[in-house]
C-alpha cells in the first residue's frame, strides 16, 4: 500500500464530504482495494461518518474491500458474447490464471470478474483487461493476450 | 405560515404549509399505518405502508403520505379498496422476511394479509431504517448503518463505535419492528467486544 499517494488523494479533498465517491474511486484505482485503515482515514478527513463510507463502499461494485490483483480481467458474459462462445473463453481464462470469477490469485497478478453486456456485441466474445478491450477472442488466443500482463 | 385547508376521509382538516399529509392526518387524529415513520426523524418513505389516495381536480393518484406535502383543497382517502390492496401486498411481502413481528401481525390482521402467501426468506430486517436514522439524526453516533445493495442490503454495526456507545444507549432497540436489530447487536458484541 502506497500511503503517501493515498494521503495525497485524501488531502486534496479535505473536509469535502461531497467528494467521497471521487476519493474512493481514486484510491481504488491507485491501490486496487480499500483497506479498513484507509476507510477510517477517509471518514475522518472528509468528515463523513464511517457508516456512510461503508454504505457507499459496499454499495458500488467498483469498490473492493478485499485485495485485488494488479490486472483486472473481465470476461463478457452478455447474451451476444455467450452466443459467440464466451463460456468456453471463460473456462480457458479460468484454467490459465487458475482462479474463478470474483477471486484473485495468490501473487496478486490477476483478478477475474465476469461482466454483463458492454455494448459492443459485434466484437464478442471479448475480455477487458485494465480497461483495454480484446475483441473476437478465441480460447486459443487467450493465452497470448494474458502473457502480456505482469 | 400559510394555512392550508384539505379534506381527509370526508373531514375538513387545517394544516400549515410544509406539513406532510401524514402529519396533517395525525394532527386531526386520523390514523394512517406506518412502519418507518418516527416523529423525531426526517420523513423517509421507506415502507410505503402509509400510502393514501389523493384526489386533485377529479383525478385520483396514489401517494406516500409521509413524504407528500399538503396542498390546498385536495381530497385524501386513507382507506379505499386500492389502498387496502396495496397495504395488504406490502405486508405480505414484509411478512415473508419477518413472519413473527408483532407489529406486522397486528397490521396483517387489519388488512387480511396472509403471512404464508410468499415463501419465507427470513432476513428479518424490513429496511425501515429506523435504527440507522435514529442513531445518525438523534444520537449523532453513527454506530449502525446499511451495507451492501439490492437483495443483500442489511444493517451492520461499526464494532469500534458500538463498543463505546451502545451499551449505555440502546434506544434504537425498541424502535425495531422485528427485533432483528437486537440480534445484530448481540452478534456484533459477541464477535467484537465480548
Amino acid at each position: 500500500m502506497d500511503n503517501d499517494k493515498i494521503d495525497q488523494i485524501i488531502n486534496k479533498h479535505q473536509g469535502k464530504a461531497s467528494s467521497l465517491i471521487q476519493v474512493l474511486i481514486e484510491i481504488q484505482n491507485q491501490n486496487h482495494w480499500l483497506p479498513k485503515e484507509v476507510l477510517d482515514k477517509v471518514s475522518k478527513k472528509l468528515e463523513v461518518p464511517l457508516t456512510r463510507v461503508m454504505q457507499i463502499a459496499t454499495f458500488y461494485k467498483t469498490f473492493s474491500l478485499i485485495p485485488k490483483g494488479r490486472n483486472e480481467v473481465h470476461v463478457c458474459t452478455g447474451s451476444s458474447c455467450h452466443a459467440r462462445g464466451s463460456a468456453r473463453l471463460l473456462d480457458t481464462v479460468q484454467d490459465l490464471i487458475g482462479i474463478r470469477p470474483g477471486e484473485t490469485d495468490s501473487d496478486s497478478k490477476f483478478s477475474l470478474e465476469t461482466s454483463n453486456c458492454l455494448g459492443c456485441c459485434n466484437l464478442g466474445p471479448e475480455i477487458i483487461i485494465n480497461g483495454k478491450h480484446h475483441a473476437r477472442l478465441t480460447p486459443d488466443q487467450a493465452e497470448d493476450v494474458l502473457k502480456n500482463y505482469k | 405560515m400559510k394555512e392550508i385547508l384539505l379534506q381527509i376521509d370526508g373531514r375538513q382538516v387545517k394544516a400549515t404549509e410544509g406539513m406532510t399529509l401524514l402529519e396533517a392526518a395525525q394532527s386531526a387524529d386520523i390514523f394512517i399505518p406506518t412502519l418507518c415513520h418516527h416523529e423525531k426523524l426526517e420523513p423517509y418513505g421507506g415502507c410505503r405502508l402509509c400510502i393514501v389516495e389523493v384526489e386533485v381536480n377529479g383525478w385520483t393518484k396514489l401517494v406516500v403520505s409521509c413524504v407528500y406535502p399538503v396542498e390546498e383543497n385536495i381530497i385524501v382517502r386513507t382507506r379505499s379498496e386500492k389502498v387496502d390492496k396495496i397495504r395488504k401486498m406490502i405486508l405480505e411481502l414484509l411478512l415473508a422476511h419477518a413472519p413473527d413481528s408483532l407489529q406486522l401481525q397486528a397490521f396483517a390482521k387489519e388488512y387480511g394479509a396472509d403471512r404464508d402467501r410468499f415463501e419465507k426468506e427470513a432476513s428479518f430486517c424490513i429496511h425501515c431504517g429506523l435504527c440507522v436514522r435514529y442513531c445518525a439524526e438523534v444520537k449523532k453516533k453513527h454506530a449502525v448503518g446499511f451495507v451492501n445493495s439490492g437483495a443483500r442490503r442489511e444493517i451492520s454495526f461499526i464494532p469500534e463505535i458500538a463498543a463505546k456507545e451502545c451499551n449505555d444507549c440502546k434506544e434504537c432497540f425498541e424502535l425495531c419492528p422485528t427485533s432483528y436489530l437486537q440480534a445484530v447487536f448481540v452478534l456484533t458484541e459477541a464477535l467484537a467486544f465480548p
